[in-house]
């Protein structure tokens, strides 16, 4: 029994607040920074399995790594979409941002 | 089915302490009222995730989490937090069965989870990671990725440009006012 199930465990634990924070919290800021915790449980499993996996080799960190880039070109865009919504709206709540016209 | 024999090693006081660290650091983001201290609870999240990738033997993802992430992402997100307003915070009315319905929902998701990761069993891996692990990673990027590094490359472009044109302030005479 190797230490592989505790990483896992450990990256459900944070998927699981990651989405009650994307589910529960209206501020949008908050809503983005959720989800960026459950990439980063997504990407905890991915290098789990990377040592413990039965053919342990570095592909998943490759793959972590990728997930990274694109989580980041997300956070970018996400605050840009959020910047230039609040200029429209002049809220975060995301409960109000229910149209996409003008 | 379960079993929960667990070795009291180094390697697990280790991920004991990163684990608490990074799930209290989640938990205490959820609870506070404030944004920003979101944001710094989930920077604390983060660097003790890294710290959980030098355990598991990926020293450079764990260097690429600290830059991205702590240093990045956290930041990007405190200017979003501070060019938004969020002084009114904490005021708005609490919807109790929303939550409590998302809390059975995750809570259920987790149960799965750990049901399943308990009840699976995981053989011993047959072969071990490399000693100088970024040199191998560095290799394996340049060779049998490389196609998929550059279009990364490509998409990360793409989406800062993306970025800064939607956030570019418009030209004044087109505000006519939310209709």
């Amino acid at each position: 029994m190797t230490m592989l199930s505790s990483y896992l465990t450990l990256a459900a634990v944070l998927f699981c607040i990651g989405l009650y924070g994307v589910i529960t919290k209206r501020n949008a800021v908050i809503v983005l920074l959720s989800i960026e915790l459950m990439l980063n449980a997504v990407n905890l499993n991915l290098i789990a399995f990377s040592k413990y996996g039965i053919n342990a080799s570095l592909r998943g960190q490759v793959f972590s790594l990728f997930t990274m880039t694109v989580a980041a070109a997300e956070a970018a865009v996400g605050i840009a979409v959020l910047i230039s919504l609040y200029r429209r709206r002049v809220t975060v709540n995301v409960d109000e941002f229910d149209e996409l016209r003008r | 089915m379960f079993n929960f024999n667990i070795e009291f090693n180094g390697e697990f006081f280790a991920f004991f302490l990163l684990a608490v660290c990074a799930i209290v650091g989640a938990v205490l983001a959820i609870n506070f009222t404030k944004v920003v201290h979101t944001a710094l609870s989930l920077a604390f999240t983060f660097v003790s995730l890294a710290g959980i990738y030098v355990l598991l033997e990926a020293e450079f993802v764990a260097f690429v989490q600290v830059l991205i992430y702590v240093g990045a992402v956290t930041i990007l997100m405190i200017f979003g937090i501070m060019m938004t307003k969020h002084q009114d915070e904490g005021k708005e009315r609490t919807r109790p069965l929303l939550e409590g319905l998302a809390a059975v929902g995750c809570i259920c998701l987790f149960g799965i989870l750990f049901y399943a990761i308990r009840s699976a069993s995981f053989p011993e891996p047959a072969d071990k990671l490399p000693a100088d692990n970024t040199m191998s990673l560095g290799k394996l990027l340049y060779s049998a990725y490389a196609i998929p590094f550059e279009l990364v490359s490509v998409l990360l472009t793409v989406a800062f440009i993306g970025a800064v044109a939607l956030a570019k302030r418009e030209p004044e005479e087109k505000e006519g006012g939310p209709s």
